[in-house]
């Protein structure tokens, strides 16, 4: 009688697991027990395959929930600027050298970590891999050998922010050229970027790289290369191309 | 991107604790959607689940120097979210909730019989996710659609281990009555 209450308790154990192996969720020892269960049990297996069913259905089902607007990000940066305002305050008049000591000297270390990190942008190359990719034009506008040829959706640049850049700076110029911060940091204040340029002509690009590095408020240095190019999906016959 | 290349989510919150606004940025970009959804099917006001979110990272902004990481960092900011959702659903009328609630989410599906009788199997399943009670459908999110472990369900909804796995085998329970009562026969339980 033991053996026989003890193997429903088991299976009732396995079949409380059955959500999360099916998520695959459950530890390794688990998930072995309840793939050993599954195997020899027909009828845990059909209901595992309902399991299954939810979790599909489940996902579906949150994935049409939507996004919430870009205001979400823009009050939590207001709300976070505002309380900056309250612990520090920064005067961007001074010199780099200036402004540093003044951070080192007058702030916490959360602000001062800030100071380090957060700041004007450096253009990174990566250089070797890609570097042929990046052509000058006779005019000094940089242009990349690879959007030539073939439409993209998308490049990725990696931005290292250098210290005279406020956050509403930097989120200004990713407005303006459509851009977003799609990993990182890598180092020190450095982020992959992501410009959509989908649909866009090659000499409009080469003018947007040429802004971008003449954009010495947050661009101190000059671009060198793409870090990653996305090409375009096959035309459709209707419609914008959605990466 | 390749696993090595990404920066974890607790390193970025150490970023976050010396002041980096720019990782707390792809901290946003990384998690904010699953947060809203999250809140969203608390609240049911696409709005108020708007505005939470905000919330949510600003705690997360100030308490980046408190986490010890000994969950995963979506674990604590689910967490967060939802002793928020459910702070600001006490502080609305009843009546308020009730209507917003349930015109929260849209419904652009058939209803159960009608979906059945276009044998539209996954839409029944669908509505009757949505039918289930706030408890129940919280669970289900959270190991089906977060993908949280016992371990995880049971740090963000504040119960042991052995109810989080009961209360999901109940929800599922209930679920399976719902289809039944809407033609889907399972077999189970």
């Amino acid at each position: 009688m033991t053996t026989i209450s003890g193997k429903a308790d088991d299976r009732e154990e396995i079949e409380y697991l059955l959500p999360w192996h099916a998520a695959g969720t459950l530890s390794r020892r688990d998930a072995e027990r309840v793939e050993r269960a599954l195997a020899s049990d027909q009828e845990l297996a059909r209901r595992f395959e309902l399991v299954r069913e939810e979790l599909a259905e489940t996902i579906h089902l949150n994935e049409s929930l939507g996004a919430p607007s870009s205001q979400a990000l823009e009050k939590l940066f207001a709300a976070i600027d505002a309380e900056g305002a309250t612990v520090r305050k920064p005067s961007f008049a001074f010199d780099l050298r200036t402004r540093v000591s003044e951070f080192f000297a007058a702030f916490a270390p959360r602000t001062l970590a800030y100071a380090g990190s957060a700041a004007a942008l450096v253009i990174l190359l990566q250089a070797g891999v890609i570097g042929s990719m990046l052509l000058k034009s006779p005019e000094g506008a940089p242009k990349l050998a690879s959007i030539e040829q073939v439409p993209v959706d998308s490049i990725d640049l990696y931005l290292t922010f250098v210290p005279s850049a406020t956050t509403g700076e930097v989120t200004k110029f990713l407005q303006a050229h459509d851009a977003r911060i799609v990993e990182g940091p890598r180092g020190p204040g450095t982020y992959t970027v992501r410009f959509a340029v989908t649909g866009m002509p090659k000499q409009e690009l080469g003018r947007l790289l040429k802004e971008m590095q003449d954009n010495r408020n947050v661009v101190a240095s000059e671009l060198e290369a793409p870090a990653r190019v996305s090409p375009a999906a096959p035309a459709a016959p209707a419609g914008p191309t959605l990466k | 991107m390749s696993a090595n290349q990404a920066t974890s989510d607790e390193v970025l919150i150490g970023r976050i604790a010396k002041g980096d606004r720019l990782a707390m940025q792809v901290l946003f970009a990384r998690h904010h959607v699953r947060v809203y959804r999250f809140v969203l099917r608390l609240v049911g006001n696409p709005s108020v689940a708007e505005d939470l979110i905000s919330d949510v990272f600003l705690d997360v902004w100030r308490q980046a120097d408190r986490f010890e990481g000994r969950s995963a960092v979506s674990t604590w900011m689910l967490a967060i979210a939802r002793f928020k959702a459910l702070s600001a659903l006490r502080k609305r009328p009843d009546e308020e909730l009730d209507e917003e609630t349930a015109e929260a989410i849209e419904d652009t599906s058939d209803n159960p019989e009608v979906a059945l009788e276009k044998k539209d199997k996954s839409a029944v399943l669908r509505q009757c996710l949505q039918k289930l009670s706030p408890e129940h459908r919280e669970i289900i999110d959270l190991v089906y659609y977060h993908e949280k472990s016992v371990e995880e369900v049971a740090e963000i909804v504040k119960i042991p281990e052995n109810t989080v796995k009961t209360r999901m085998f109940y929800a599922r329970k209930k679920l399976a009555e719902l289809l039944q009562a809407a033609g889907v026969e399972r077999g189970w339980p």
